[in-house]
């Protein structure tokens, strides 16, 4: 027998009466789940002649993906950069809390810090899957300490480095580790940052470019070397020149590897980037739009504030939020969609696009307060 | 037979998709007692398709009592490929209603043994008490199903192969692309659709009015398996103009005249809603009179 005999006896639930994002378009459908994973409801009918077990009606809403934030570096009082001999609670609190906000996985950020910190707090975040207790942890983002003195905005000057000689193992010793490492970021004019680029994508570690004053040839050469995210663009780089563009020229490069193309990731609270600049950049390379909130503004208001400023379609903003972080991370046939197989991590919104409740797995980990008469 | 013409497609979806409801609603179906109902595929029945799912969303008609024979299903085309009939019946019709799905019953062209298949499907007609109303349309070239020009009349259901006429019509679910049609096909034979107590063909668009006159106003004929139902005791026929421009003035005149008294079979249109209202007031009741 199959192992998904088990999967096979769990509860059918059909949500009605909604829209779905699905390929790219917000259909008219009904979303089918069974052992927290999303299910083919035309395969259920012909071949195991089954119903759903429970309808639940959704009132007209918008059913998208689980929102994805690579970059949030704390909240809710908690810092994750913080050393503390309870990092998990940390943690845990921002995974739950977050739940409201549409987030059902996420990437814990580190910025620049002692070693110390990091062989103490690294341990303690190990990669978690997400449910009741809170959005899933894909993994740590570390966000230095490998970048630009010039461009390292609040990250503490003390604690920047540069590569030494032996490149790889000097990070390997700065971080005391690379298990629960998902993303890092570092700036790619620091000497022998290609090969600790190469080493990091050889390790399934996605790279990506940030806090730097790298120029578009050296950005390009990165990307060369495996880099395939921005952080947080137009932030702690080098702004747009029409002779050198820098980093941002990445967005319309033609020198990147053959059928690759680069993500990036913008703060869209209304404050970080200029309306203007979302629009140019979202203009120019559409299916790269990472949505991040960096923990300053809820992800769903980035959310909003993206559609708003940019005119783009919801389909656009919410694919920004989900889709293309899970593509970014590799992990598009589980995150980030609701294609059949696919996890069913969800949130429920109105059509201005606020949280009515949030799924993972299939259950239902979070839904607004209604005002009881 | 009964020739019911109105003046456009909706209209014609309409009239059939009304006497379906009816015809359902007044069997009264229950746990002992389905209504078997024989479907088609294609362009011509998704308007009806539509009403009735219209009907069971305002909870005037329901799909738990009903059983449903498919007429045909395509050879190696693969269940879930967007063009299986299949697809067609999940998208169009069974997503949206309240039908269980062991209540329904579509050929499986990707079984082993294709004969085997058809036979069994016959049994399967039979053990539910066969077709009370068999619903179906009509080729260019006045097939019934994929029962092609020369087949027997009294054909049961088996493998056919397709002419050239339904290959180059269905093209277009292809992207117009003859190679990617199926040559094959499972379907009912036009003695298994004759065997049914009532029988429904819908005939829309002016490319289908050359079949309907040769189906209904030339003599019955294997090149027009459709023919074979002016033998056939109770059938009918559901137009629009467009489809009867190939009749005579006299046929059309006639069946026109007759609308009156055949509007009468869905006019009343019934309810399942009506028949809470009537099982409640009769319970009431507290004296027989």
């Amino acid at each position: 027998m199959r192992g998904g005999q088990g999967a096979a006896r769990a509860p059918v639930i059909q949500f009605t009466n909604c829209r779905i994002l699905r390929g790219g378009a917000l259909l008219r459908e009904d979303l089918w789940v069974r052992g927290g994973r999303i299910l083919d409801p035309e395969k259920l009918f012909f071949e195991e002649r089954r119903v759903a077990d429970e309808q639940r009606d959704c009132g007209g809403c918008i059913l998208a993906p689980g929102f994805i934030d690579v970059q949030i570096n704390g909240g809710f009082g908690v810092d994750f950069s913080q050393a503390s001999e309870d990092v998990g609670s940390g943690v845990a609190l921002v995974a739950r809390r977050i739940l409201s906000h549409g987030v059902t996985s996420f990437c814990p950020t580190l910025v620049t810090s002692p070693l110390e910190v990091y062989h103490k707090v690294l341990p303690q975040i190990p990669v978690k899957s997400g449910g009741p207790h809170g959005a899933g942890v894909l993994g740590v983002h570390l966000e230095g300490p490998f970048i630009s003195r010039e461009k390292r905005g609040a990250h503490p000057e003390a604690h920047l480095r540069s590569f030494e000689a032996d490149a790889f193992q000097d990070v390997l010793a700065t971080y005391g580790g690379l298990d629960n490492v998902r993303i890092v970021t570092l700036a790619p004019e620091l000497g022998h940052s290609q090969e600790v680029i190469r080493a990091l994508t050889a390790l399934g570690i996605c790279v990506s470019l940030g806090h730097s004053v790298a120029d578009l040839g050296t950005a390009e050469e990165a990307v060369q070397s495996g880099a395939t995210f921005i952080t947080h663009l137009f932030n702690a780089m080098l702004p747009f020149h029409h002779r050198d563009p820098g980093i941002v020229g990445l967005l319309t490069s033609d020198r990147l590897p053959a059928g690759r193309h680069i993500f990036y990731g913008m703060i869209a609270d209304g404050i970080h980037t200029n309306p203007a600049a979302l629009r140019i950049a979202h203009r120019a390379h559409p299916k790269g739009t990472n949505t991040l909130s960096g923990s300053i503004a809820p992800m769903d208001t980035c959310v909003r504030h993206f559609l708003q400023a940019t005119g783009c379609s919801v389909e656009s903003a919410l694919e920004a939020a989900s889709l293309h972080p899970a593509q970014l991370l590799g992990l598009e046939k589980r995150k980030g969609t609701l294609d059949f197989g696919a996890d069913a991590d969800f949130v429920v919104l109105d059509d201005s696009l606020h949280v009515r409740a949030t799924y993972i797995s299939g259950e239902l980990v979070w839904q607004v307060e209604e005002a009881r008469p | 037979m009964k020739l019911i013409i109105l003046d456009h497609y909706s209209q014609a979806s309409e009239w059939a998709a009304k006497y379906i409801r009816n015809r359902i609603i007044q069997f009264n179906p229950g746990p002992d007692k389905y209504f078997t109902l024989g479907l088609p595929t294609g362009s011509t029945p998704l308007g009806c398709y539509k009403k009735l799912i219209e009907y069971y969303k305002n909870g005037d008609l329901s799909f738990k009592y009903v059983k449903t024979f498919n007429m045909d299903e395509y050879v190696g085309l693969p269940r879930d490929h967007p063009e299986s009939y299949h697809s067609f019946m999940w998208n169009n019709f069974f997503k949206h209603i309240d039908i269980h799905p062991e209540n329904t019953h579509i050929l499986d062209g990707n079984a082993a043994d294709l004969q085997a298949e058809c036979d069994a499907f016959e049994e399967k007609i039979k053990a539910a008490g066969g077709i009370e109303l068999f619903v179906g349309g009509i080729g260019p070239d006045g097939h019934i199903a994929f029962n092609e020009p020369g087949s027997s009349l009294v054909s049961r259901t088996r493998v056919k192969t397709l002419a050239m006429d339904t290959i180059l019509a269905n093209a277009r679910f292809f992207d117009g692309d003859l190679a990617k049609v199926p040559t094959m096909a499972l379907t009912v034979g036009v003695g298994t659709v004759m065997d049914a107590r009532e029988v429904m063909i819908l005939i829309t668009g002016a490319h289908k009015a050359f079949a309907l006159y040769k189906a209904i106003e030339e003599g019955v004929n294997h090149m027009w398996t459709v023919s074979a139902f002016q033998q056939h005791p109770r059938t009918v026929f559901v137009c629009d103009e467009d489809a009867t421009l190939e009749l005579k003035v006299k046929t059309v005149k006639y069946f026109k005249g007759l609308m009156l008294v055949h509007n009468k079979l869905v006019d009343p249109l019934y309810s399942i809603k009506e028949k809470e209202i009537e099982k409640s007031q009769s319970s009431k009741k507290p004296y027989s009179d």
